[in-house]
């Protein structure tokens, strides 16, 4: 009988706080400015240049620490990690190994209908490296430092996942939380959440660990889910094949799903940690705490039973709009604006996400306006627009955040009420469609429904539905 | 108690600091560094349990800074530093990993 696998997973997650300064200078985090714009000879490690730490950062991690259950380290100092590299200027970085800021947390996910808890090893604060761009053509690499001291927490769980799905379930969790929080934007392809993968395998009712190699490079949930299966499935192979998996960093390949060797994991002694000389400890008081505590925002749960409460929508629209923040902030401006709960959800469980599914988009990618789907649903509500037309009007403010009154006004769309075109389009309609009509008499119900396509069409889609029916219905009969 | 190190301990210390050595500079090294062990040998005989691991040489705590934008684009001050400059880039050798 074939031997059957476990796969055991931790992951190391890195979250770029939400700051608007760099973790020890002055310096801003905007994303995407010109190559070297922002920096300073703090964050490019000139000689004699004194880092100073930034208090939000402390005061986001700490809110993070809170919010995933964490006991937040009450004395904490940063260290040194030697290595290196050009992306480093400063030949280290500045992180924390013997005393990080949070310690043994942990989150609730969910996987199908299984509830699960993950435990948080630790937390820990620490800059970001600079960014290394390729060129293909020169031997060469460029460097630009504007990313170099951007202020990170690295998350580090225990090894408690056992498939892909639950590593995402995990990922999803935290990056809600932390949108939550407003700590941090967290979006995979920019880089501002990243997610090394810690996998090893072993035989299923075995009770030590396999070797682990840790996997980087990946910028989806998509990639991770397939780096998962292509690490388990390549360590299953070599030890059916009696070979040993190496402890290595490995790199994905999305495109070629396929990971290479990067370098033998150093161990932690090689990085020759050492406490950091420059900054003093950071000393966290009960009081601080409980500042950061009571002015933590409402996170998901409270936010889901309050919808019920405030707005009287099912439990499943309030579930599905608060599994993100920025659905959540959308339907709340929405709602606050034109005062129709019910309608906003529709609009956003059903037209907004076939839309986004459609490009392949985030939550956080929306682009339109609270004002505008407000108008939307006011035009619709009030009979302006017919509910077809609202859809049609829909993809232009999904896409260009037009404003409804206007467009429908420019282009035309006003439902027509105008009883008297409405009544001869009926009547050309029932004179050119005999059959349907003799149809109709003869008790099928169907045929109603042809001749009121019929006459949308005549009335160039610009009619009432309902009342078409309706005419059609008392002229029939 | 004299602390030995072996040419593979050199070795590997050196792809460590990126330090490539001469046979002659590396039995130097070599030298330093049993007699740099030696001396923690010396250190470690203090009995220092009970005593806290020093970090920092002042009694100071909670240095912080506000999260206020202070500096400007400092590109040029920056990249003069830049032993070789491509663009408004540091350029190195090709280096992936």
């Amino acid at each position: 009988m074939a031997k059957q696998y476990e796969t055991v997973i931790g992951l190391e997650v890195h979250v770029e706080l939400a700051t608007k300064t760099k973790i020890f200078c002055g310096c801003s985090t905007a994303f995407g400015a010109a190559p070297n714009t922002h920096t300073c000879p703090v964050c490019t490690g000139m000689p004699g240049s004194l880092p100073v730490l930034n208090k939000q950062v402390v005061e986001y991690a700490m809110a993070i620490g809170l919010a995933t259950n964490c006991k937040i380290t009450r004395v904490c100092k940063f260290d040194r990690k030697n290595y290196f590299y050009p992306d480093n200027p400063q030949n280290y970085q500045i992180s924390q190994l013997y005393l990080p800021i949070a310690r043994d947390g942990f989150v609730e996910i969910e996987t199908g209908n299984t509830k699960k808890i993950v435990r948080i090893h630790e937390m820990h604060m620490e800059e970001d490296a600079g960014k290394l761009v390729h060129d293909d053509w020169d031997d060469t690499s460029l460097v630009d430092y504007n990313r170099s001291g951007v202020p990170l927490v690295e998350i580090v769980s225990e090894p408690d996942m056992r498939s892909a799905e639950e590593v995402i379930a995990y990922l999803e969790k935290l990056r809600q939380i932390i949108q939550y929080l407003g700590a941090s934007d967290c979006k995979l392809q920019e880089g501002s959440m990243r997610a090394d993968v810690n996998l090893s395998v072993r035989e299923v009712g075995s009770d030590t660990f396999g070797t682990r190699t840790e996997m980087k490079n990946l910028n989806s949930f998509k990639a991770i889910a397939r780096a998962i299966e292509g690490e388990r499935e390549r360590q299953i192979e070599l030890l059916e094949a009696k070979k040993a998996v190496v402890q290595e960093t490995r790199r994905w390949d999305d495109n070629k799903e396929h990971s290479y060797a990067m370098r033998s994991k150093e161990d932690a002694q090689d990085y020759r940690y050492f406490p950091e000389p420059d900054l003093v400890p950071v000393v966290i008081s009960d009081e601080w705490i409980e500042k950061i505590r009571s002015r933590q925002p409402e996170l998901r749960t409270e936010k889901l039973e309050r919808y019920k409460k405030e707005f009287d929508i099912p439990q499943y629209d309030a579930e599905i709009i608060t599994e993100s923040k920025s659905m959540a902030d959308l339907f709340e401006a929405t709602t606050a604006i034109c005062g129709k709960p019910k309608k906003v959800s529709n609009w956003l469980m059903v037209e907004t996400m076939r839309l986004m599914k459609e490009h392949g988009m985030e939550p956080e990618d929306l682009a339109f306006s609270p004002e505008n789907l407000a108008k939307l649903i006011q035009l619709a509500e009030a009979g302006t627009i017919n509910s077809s037309v609202a859809k049609e009007v829909f993809e232009k403010i999904f896409a260009e955040d037009v404003d409804p009154e206007k467009y429908v006004e420019e282009h035309g769309l006003k439902t027509v009420n105008d009883e008297g075109a409405l009544k001869a389009a009926v009547e050309k309609v029932i004179a050119d469609n005999p059959q349907a009509v003799s149809d109709f008499k003869g008790g099928k119900e169907k045929a109603l429904g042809a001749l009121v396509g019929q006459t949308m069409k005549a009335m160039k889609g610009k009619a009432d539905p309902g009342r078409v029916n309706q005419m059609l219905r008392a002229m029939l009969e | 108690m004299a602390n030995k190190i072996s040419d593979e301990t050199m070795e590997y210390v050196g792809i460590l600091a990126k330090l490539e050595l001469s046979a002659q500079e590396q039995e130097a090294a070599k030298s330093d560094m049993e007699k740099m062990l030696d001396y923690i040998d010396t250190l470690n005989e203090l009995d220092t349990s009970g005593v806290e691991p020093m970090s920092h040489v002042f009694p100071v705590h909670n240095v912080f800074r506000e999260d206020v934008v202070t500096n400007g684009d400092n590109k040029e001050r920056t990249l003069a530093n830049a032993p070789l400059r491509k663009d408004d880039s540091f350029e190195v050798p090709k280096t992936i990993g």
